[in-house]
């Protein structure tokens, strides 16, 4: 962490370039703009999962429920009530805040997979209320003409290359959150909880109110992800609060590496990546990518980023120790998730 | 009055489905302590291979339940072996990850095999029955008899049976019965090989009343959350008692308030029970 060079300082570079230069290499293709825009408001609401299920290690299957919520405040207001964009987007992230923060007194009651099957319930009571409360939500026929964000001076939103940065500066916000709070004594709290909620509460850590607070932070950025997507995409329907988008999720964190700061953003470009490559079999591409779920779940649980930080700390220790330790002792796992905790970004 | 029997029947048959469901579910959380998402995904297949076998190869139709209910059962375990078994000490959210990979898995197989249209089963029982002016079709009765008869069947194989034994043996105690010559490995494959023939057997019957489509697990699989929750996750009466509760509650509220709260019923369920017993109604002491 001292060197200004360090790996993982270059990989955050080498992302936040990639990300930042995306639509000038492109050459205009709307097409891949339009699904690079998507992706990173799905990464902001991958970014929430992260908090909670990555470092506090609590499954919320609710995730998809609450982008819904986000993108159904942002989309109704702005056209049956004809709200400006910001304030809409300042409700939608408050009401996620505050309904998370709510809901969390009640779910983090459970535990591990009562956990898991309550948000699973709640998640899909959402979808229940979004896609059959016809008189607000207009069930089926979802929501079109959602308003772009209102410019200022000579920055109009409805540019689409605009659009992308302004989604960008919000995913790169969610991002710095995650690295502030995996730096800060709160990261290490939430990753004692994850470790063994028993053990974070015998040092004195106040387990509940932790987190909730993790919880709302989490069902916060799934509503600022839901309302900048409903703005994106212009039309929402009841699919975008759906479970299947938990699932969706839950693949991106995985595929990049829970609990890392660009384990979200990483993996939830690859695979959309990979949705778009497999796009003219759409209904199949699950019988290439539901296997490699399993696989990965057993064989790399630490997704890309997290694989390349134990890399990185594998070489840093060799070379810390010289010669006299050449070989790591077999049971890796346990040393890992001990450095993890320091290094991991 | 006659609705009201009407339902009541309805309910019943939608309860022995339920009940052969989450029996499965219950079974498998008793041994393995783990969540099966997968577990409406088995229930999907196997309404297709009973589909296939009575529809593409011809076998009657009871046969192609048995059928269906063996190949579902070698599904089960190769599923425990290949998913669950090298992720038995892991964190319990790998499970349930891995789990929803299984089920997106065989979504995709069975629209890849059947198509994403809805399919419909011919039964070949049909007629109806009147029973106090309400008209009972015959489907529904074999329903409710084939879960009476596969339920005491079921009792009959854990509470006597050597091999049935063994699965209570390993709920009750895994160190004790490892210890006493019991194969815990052994047993999970024998309960997922079960719990994926019961799942069969429970599509087998309801596929003539309802369409057979790629996700027509997805729902079934939260409602029998909601059920073995109500009855206590890994408890056997629990199941039947829960599922034949809320099926009659479901059946009853879609009648009588609206078919969207019907349908919601199971969640509202599973979040009212866990907000005011957050372990679930009479759960047993947790053994880890």
């Amino acid at each position: 962490m001292t060197t200004t060079f360090s790996p993982q300082r270059i990989g955050t570079v080498l992302v936040a370039l990639a990300l930042l230069a995306a639509p000038l290499t492109l050459g205009g293709e709307e097409y891949v703009l339009r699904v690079l825009t998507v992706g990173a408001t799905y990464a902001i609401a991958v970014y929430g999962m992260n908090l909670i299920l990555g470092l506090t290690g609590q499954l919320s299957l609710a995730h998809g429920g609450f982008f819904g919520i986000g993108v159904y405040v942002v989309g109704l207001l702005t056209t049956d009530y004809h709200w400006a964009f910001w304030p809409s987007l300042a409700v939608a992230v408050v009401a996620t805040a505050v309904g998370g923060y709510v809901a969390g007194v009640v779910a983090l009651r459970t535990h591990e997979e009562y956990f898991a099957i309550f948000t699973m319930a709640m998640g899909f009571i959402i979808f229940l209320v979004i896609s059959r409360w016809e008189s607000v939500t207009h069930a089926h026929s979802g929501v079109s003409g959602v308003k772009f964000p209102e410019g200022f001076g000579a920055v109009d939103f409805s540019e689409p290359i605009v659009m992308y940065y302004l989604v960008l500066v919000f995913l790169l916000g969610a991002a710095y959150v995650t690295y502030a709070v995996r730096r800060s004594g709160i990261g290490r709290t939430l990753v004692a909880i994850r470790t063994s909620e028993d053990l974070a509460r015998s040092i004195g850590v106040n387990v509940g109110l932790n987190k909730q607070l993790a919880f709302a932070a989490s069902t916060t950025l799934a509503g600022l992800g839901g309302g900048l997507f409903a703005a994106v995409q212009g039309f929402v329907g009841p699919s975008a609060a759906g479970i299947d988008l938990t699932f969706e999720m839950l693949m991106f964190i995985l595929v990049g590496g829970l609990g890392t700061v660009l384990g979200p953003v990483v993996g939830t470009f690859l695979v959309l990546f990979l949705f778009e490559f497999f796009q003219d079999f759409e209904a199949y591409r699950f019988l290439v990518l539901g296997p490699i779920i399993v696989v990965l779940v057993i064989f790399a649980p630490r997704g890309i980023v997290g694989y390349l930080n134990q890399f990185v700390g594998r070489v840093r220790s060799r070379r810390a120790n010289g010669s006299r330790n050449p070989g790591r002792p077999h049971d890796d796992r346990k040393a890992e998730s001990t450095t993890d905790v320091k290094e991991a970004l | 009055m006659t609705l009201f029997i009407q339902q009541l029947f309805d309910g019943l048959a939608l309860g022995g489905v339920y009940c052969l469901a989450a029996i499965g579910l219950t079974l498998i959380f008793g041994v393995l302590r783990i969540p099966n998402l997968a577990h409406g995904a088995l229930y999907m297949l196997g309404a297709y291979v009973t589909y296939f076998f009575l529809v593409t190869v011809g076998v009657p139709y009871v046969a192609a339940i048995g059928l269906a209910a063996v190949v579902l059962a070698l599904l089960g375990v190769l599923m425990e072996r290949l998913v669950f078994h090298p992720l038995r000490n892991a964190p319990h959210t790998h499970h349930m990850i891995a789990a929803v990979g299984a089920m997106f898995f065989f979504q995709a197989v069975a629209q890849a095999l059947w198509g994403a249209d809805f399919r419909r089963m011919e039964s070949p029982i049909s007629g109806s029955v009147t029973i106090l002016g309400a008209q009972i079709s015959w489907q529904r009765i074999v329903i409710v008899g084939t879960a009476v008869v596969v339920l005491g069947l079921l009792t009959w194989f854990v509470k006597r049976s050597i091999h049935g034994q063994t699965i209570e043996a390993i709920e009750q105690d895994r160190t004790g019965s490892s210890l006493v010559g019991i194969s815990p490995s052994r047993v999970s494959m024998l309960t997922f090989g079960l719990a994926a023939a019961l799942a069969t057997v429970a599509a087998g019957l309801v596929a003539p009343i309802n369409l057979l489509s790629p996700t027509m697990g997805d729902a079934l699989s939260l409602k029998v959350f909601a059920i073995i929750i109500l009855g206590g996750l890994g408890s056997l009466p629990g199941a039947v008692v829960g599922g034949f509760a809320l099926a009659l509650a479901e059946v009853m509220t879609s009648t009588y308030v609206s078919a969207a709260a019907g349908e919601g019923i199971a969640f509202v369920v599973i979040v009212l029970v866990l907000a005011i017993r957050p372990t679930g109604l009479f759960a047993r002491a947790v053994q880890r």
